[in-house]
């Protein structure tokens, strides 16, 4: 892609589509490759009464044209000079810059721990699905579980945090990524397990896939 | 990392294939620029107020000999009327025979003597919007708080707003609290950083310069 | 909890236009009541005429901005002061 000039994990890019009569549509996309990548890759889910995603999702063949403003931001990113361990904690497509950064320090730092929690709400809608089944990332399904599931089936709480995450003193950096309400409830929940706020890290998702 | 600082110079590509969502229906009845929506989008420049209504006043005040000032209890004891309208968003979204009970700005303003030419509505969580004082008289406006046959949700405005649904409904200021009569027009939360000071959607009155 | 309210994250593409410096990490200190914190972190509010960027602590105006077709306007005002790493 010409004039890319590299991103940062966790980083994100604006998509605009513009069509025949001029009218324009926008939405942000976090960046799911790895920084180390060739190919940038974004992770773009289906909005039934989308306006965006339905095009990048359905309509969009090899060659067609968009414009990209990006890459954006500078506190919602990762790099192995930052250092771990890493506690990386996703709320449905949450999960696409966090997975950013697992890849890269699987990539670049595989020595720093990382520790994976991810919710989502039916085995369907677990993104990477495949690429999380070689890891040991933690999922817990809120809605519908897979048969014979013996894993976690509620939303992510305080208990599940204190059973999953790291401890405090170890000093983690936290990601937490998702919904806002479904940030918030985490956010909270680390600093009541003793994790400073300066260490953990938040980027709130809305439904438009920003 | 610095976006490019003349992209706006540049012509967009087109996105083949990407158009804007379909009007469908009745397009007589749509303003220009305007598409029809099945749900009722949630817009807001704030976070959701609430107030008691034991707590709730409605204020009319400025240009006036005596303030007027009425309790929950009281305004809906004054007389409601049904209100059957198409409602527009300067966004582009709009949606028609929507249903809703209010009382009548006119039946607020009645044996009020003002000179006032423009009124500011002003709302909790301090959002205000101008109107010229013809728009909101003569069975132009509203203070609603019944929507759909159910008391109006917080996140539509609830417990009251004003409706006037000839305008933009950036115009029909959610969770009112009052209404200033002014002799001149006090640029609103919107109509000061490039809204219409009036927003008339059929002369396609959105920005200044309209 | 607004779960349309999102963080200054969101807000990063358009405000980055204005500035040099990246955005999300640089530190704004609300006029209303003295609360410092990242931009990233600030309350925005992007679905509606325009872009209003709150105090995460007492939910005062801190920015807004518009895009009108032919410009884009923003207001800074609740800001007491930014502040950018050097």
């Amino acid at each position: 892609m010409p004039d890319w000039p590299g991103h940062r994990a966790g980083q994100h890019l604006d998509v605009r589509l513009t069509a025949e009569d001029g009218y324009r549509a926008q939405r942000s996309y976090s960046i799911a490759s790895s920084p180390q990548d060739p190919m940038l890759e974004i992770t773009v889910e289906r909005l039934e009464d989308g306006e965006v995603s339905p095009w990048l999702a359905g309509d969009a063949q090899a060659g067609d044209e968009l414009e990209l403003r990006g890459p954006i931001g500078g506190y919602f990113v990762w790099a192995p000079e930052r250092g771990g361990p890493l506690l990386l904690i996703a709320g449905g497509s949450g999960l696409v810059p966090l997975m950013c950064i697992e890849r890269l320090r699987r990539a670049a730092a595989p020595e720093i721990a990382s520790t994976l929690l991810i919710s989502a709400r039916r085995p369907e809608d677990l993104i990477y699905a495949e690429e999380l089944r070689a890891g040991s990332a933690v999922v817990t399904y809120t809605r519908e579980q897979p048969a014979g599931w013996t894993g976690y089936a509620r939303r992510v709480d305080r208990d599940m945090l204190a059973e999953v995450a790291p401890p405090a003193g170890g000093r983690p950096h936290c990601y937490v990524c998702g919904p806002t309400g479904f940030v918030e409830v985490v956010a909270e929940a680390l600093v009541d397990l003793g994790h400073h706020r300066a260490l953990i890290k938040t980027e709130r998702f809305g439904a438009t896939g920003g | 990392m610095a976006d490019r600082l003349c992209e706006d110079s540049r012509v967009s590509p087109i996105s083949r294939g990407f158009r804007r969502r379909e009007s469908g229906g009745d397009d007589s009845r749509l303003p220009p620029g305007q598409h029809l929506v099945g749900g009722f989008p949630v817009l807001s420049a704030g976070p959701t107020p609430h107030t008691p209504l034991d707590q709730w006043t409605f204020s009319l005040d400025g240009m006036i000999d005596e303030p007027l000032r009425w309790s929950w209890d009281e305004l809906r004891a004054l007389p409601a009327e049904p209100i059957h309208c198409d409602i527009h968003c300067v966004t582009s979204w709009s949606k028609l025979d929507t249903e809703w009970e209010g009382v009548s700005v006119d039946t607020l303003l009645e044996g009020v003597e003002t000179e006032a030419a423009s009124i500011t509505a002003w709302c909790d969580g301090g959002y205000t919007t101008n109107l010229p004082i013809e728009d909101v008289t003569d069975g132009k406006a509203w203070v609603a708080f019944t929507y759909d046959g159910r008391p109006l949700e917080p996140e539509h405005g609830g417990p009251a707003r004003l409706l006037v649904p000839h305008l933009y409904l950036w115009k029909s200021a959610k969770w009112v609290r009052g209404i200033t009569l002014r002799p001149d027009d006090e640029p609103g939360f919107w109509e000061s950083l490039g809204y219409h000071p009036r927003g008339d959607p059929w002369q396609e009155q959105r920005y200044w310069g309209d | 909890m607004d779960e349309t309210m999102l963080d200054g994250n969101a807000a990063a593409g358009d405000l980055q236009q204005l500035f040099a410096v990246e955005v999300t990490q640089m530190v704004g200190v609300c006029d209303g009541c003295g609360t410092s914190g990242p931009l990233a972190e600030v309350r925005t509010f992007a679905l509606a005429p325009g872009l209003t960027l709150r105090c995460p602590a007492c939910d005062a105006v801190l920015a807004r901005l518009v895009h009108l077709p032919d410009r884009t306007l923003v207001e800074l005002h609740g800001f007491r002061r930014l502040e950018l790493l050097s």
